[in-house]
């Protein structure tokens, strides 16, 4: 196990490198620079901006001068929109944030999802089963920017439970998280039902429930280990599609978080704030893609750490 | 989905003299996804609802960038039949124009998609050894990466052009196509038919798109059906952050922006396209798991 996670750790080491590597020279070749929107820039001030951040020097030299502040401090540099913030600081600013709308997402999508998945797979082919089924249909075709929006339409501004923006109290945490959580609920439902009707025709639930184990027992102690399998493979892509989602609720419901930086600082060509987000969301999507490889391994010993 | 009626399973009730004229396994197919009645139901939808939009702003009296001044927000009415938008502009007509848009970007980003996905996991699949480890590595480490920034970033910096919307889409979503098809390859790669084919002498690429993609087709079409839906969520998802289609072109993801802006007096606005994007998208997804039933593929993941 231990080499599986030190392979896996080492293979990160050239992704990384070739994400960086090529952000980095897409963001330089493109037309257009940072400074170019500021207004009246006189060629003094330019070459003095350029030269703060270190524009002037030849590209290879810009290259590694930026891949060693990276390694050896890990500093991803200022941002060139607002000259007195490093990326760090940015980045420790607006996190917080995010992780919290994701870390809440994740959390109503799985005590949803497996919950609803659950009981359709146990009462299948009941009114119960058909209801969640079609509610986890639902979940999956509605998008977020348009389920975002009307659940603001309805429990904000005509029912008035909940805040339709910001990120102060729990009442405005409410919606975001929902809206973020229930497309993957939606996802997580279908899978657990799908998984524990598979493992519940299997000869070894028949052997438990000779043995005379309650119900309660046969579901949460021997079916459940197998029937959640594939809804841990599908955490991965679930995990980066909460994270890439936060752009689209973040800028609804305008809070405060590093997505929301994220699509701005690419509209305001803000060259370090964009590589550094995007080396965050890259090693932050890798991290927890192998988190979940090694759960998924620890749940089924079929599979083995190769 | 077969309702528990009393109708029985096909097998069930056929007799020896029936099985002599036999039906071609697509045949055979189109009658089980007859009985789908969800899958119908969306092959209906998608088929009324493209023909709608490729021929509903022929006959409509306003343009798409048409504006009016004098009749901005108005409500669904009679000559106006869902309302206008804030500049005045008539909302179905938009609509349906936005929707040629949105199929368009769904089909041709697919179709990109298609094309690399399958001549990637053909070459992986038939090949096989080291290339093919290497190959699907790599298939692998791509799966793993924030792929929407990449589309994100692409979109922002080399200007918001559709050609390319549809090359970054399509770029991103052949990774599950190339998976099944090298899969499929690799399924019927040591049949006797393609031996026979390679003892005629005949070249690898002719055995690979004449011998072996016509065998694998049903996976392909219902991996292709399943992908339009995800592709036309990214569209409007880049539209809707500003990123993808542009005003005064319309969209999907343009209008519903364009609704949710303003949801809290004119709801029209964000209730109709929101629905029609989420009708689409349902019917789409219904008639992908009835035709994977119907031509009984399993989850061929990998």
């Amino acid at each position: 196990m231990f080499r599986f996670i030190a392979r896996r750790l080492l293979e990160t080491i050239p992704v990384l490198f070739i994400i960086v590597t090529a952000t980095f020279f897409m963001v330089r070749f493109v037309p257009g620079g940072p400074f170019d929107s500021e207004k009246a820039t006189t060629p003094e001030i330019r070459a003095n901006l350029e030269a703060y951040y270190g524009l002037n020097l030849p590209l290879h030299r810009q290259y590694t001068n930026y891949l060693k502040a990276i390694v050896l401090h890990g500093d991803l540099g200022r941002s060139t929109k607002y000259a007195s913030r490093t990326v760090n600081e940015i980045i420790a600013d607006k996190l917080p944030t995010s992780l919290e709308l994701g870390g809440l997402s994740l959390a109503i999508a799985l005590v949803l999802g497996l919950s609803a998945g659950v009981i359709a797979a146990v009462r299948r082919n009941t009114k119960v089963d058909y209801i969640v089924s079609s509610f986890a249909m639902t979940g999956i075709c509605v998008p977020t920017f348009v389920l975002g929006p009307l659940l603001v339409l309805i429990f904000a501004i005509h029912l008035g439970w909940f805040s339709a923006s910001g990120w102060y109290v729990w009442q405005d945490r409410v919606l975001p998280s929902l809206t973020l959580g229930i497309v993957y609920a939606a996802g997580i439902a279908r899978l657990t039902r799908g998984g524990m009707l598979e493992v519940l025709n299997q000869d070894y639930i028949r052997t438990a429930r000779a043995k005379g184990a309650s119900e309660a027992r046969i579901i949460f102690r021997h079916a459940l280990r197998g029937g959640l399998l594939p809804v841990v493979s599908y955490l991965g892509p679930a995990i980066a599609g909460i994270l890439t989602g936060s752009f689209v609720i973040e800028t609804i419901f305008q809070i405060p978080g590093l997505g929301r930086e994220f699509v701005n600082s690419a509209f305001n060509r803000d060259y370090t704030l964009v590589l550094g987000t995007v080396i965050l969301y890259a090693v932050l999507i890798i991290s927890l893609n192998l988190v979940v490889d090694v759960v998924q391994v620890w749940l089924n010993p079929k599979l083995k750490f190769e | 989905m077969i309702s528990p009626s009393s109708e029985k399973l096909p097998s069930a009730n056929v007799a020896p003299a029936q099985l002599e004229h036999g039906v071609s396994p697509w045949l055979d197919a189109w009658h089980r996804l007859r009985r789908n009645h969800l899958a119908v139901f969306g092959g209906v939808v998608v088929i009324v609802l493209s023909l709608l939009c490729v021929l509903g702003p022929l006959f409509s009296p306003y343009g798409y960038q048409q504006t009016n001044l004098e009749n901005t927000f108005s409500p669904p009415s009679a000559s106006h039949w869902l309302g206008t938008d804030q500049l005045g502009r008539d909302l179905l007509t938009r609509l349906l124009f936005g929707g040629q848009i949105s199929l368009m970007v769904g089909l041709i980003a697919t179709a990109v998609a298609l094309t690399i996905g399958v001549i990637y996991g053909a070459i992986a699949g038939y090949a096989g050894g080291n290339l093919d480890r290497v190959m699907m590595r790599i298939v692998d480490i791509l799966y793993a990466l924030p792929f929407t920034i990449f589309v994100i970033l692409l979109m922002v910096f080399f200007g918001r052009d559709i050609k390319l919307l549809f090359v970054a889409i399509g770029a991103v979503e052949w990774l599950t196509m190339a998976r099944i098809v090298r899969g499929q390859i690799m399924s019927i790669k040591r049949m006797e038919f393609i031996e026979a084919a390679r003892s005629l002498g005949l070249g690898t690429p002719r055995i690979i798109f004449r011998h072996m993609i016509p065998n694998i087709l049903g996976p392909i079409i219902v991996y292709t059906t399943l992908t339009i839906p995800g592709v036309m969520l990214l569209e409007a998802f880049l539209s809707f952050l500003g990123l993808g289609v542009q005003p005064p072109m319309s969209s999907w993801g343009v209008l519903i922006k364009d609704g949710a802006e303003r949801m809290e007096e004119y709801p029209w606005l964000l209730i109709f396209p929101g629905t029609i994007f989420s009708l689409t998208l349902f019917s789409l997804n219904f008639l992908g798991d009835g035709l994977r039933d119907a031509l009984d593929v399993r989850a061929a993941k990998d």
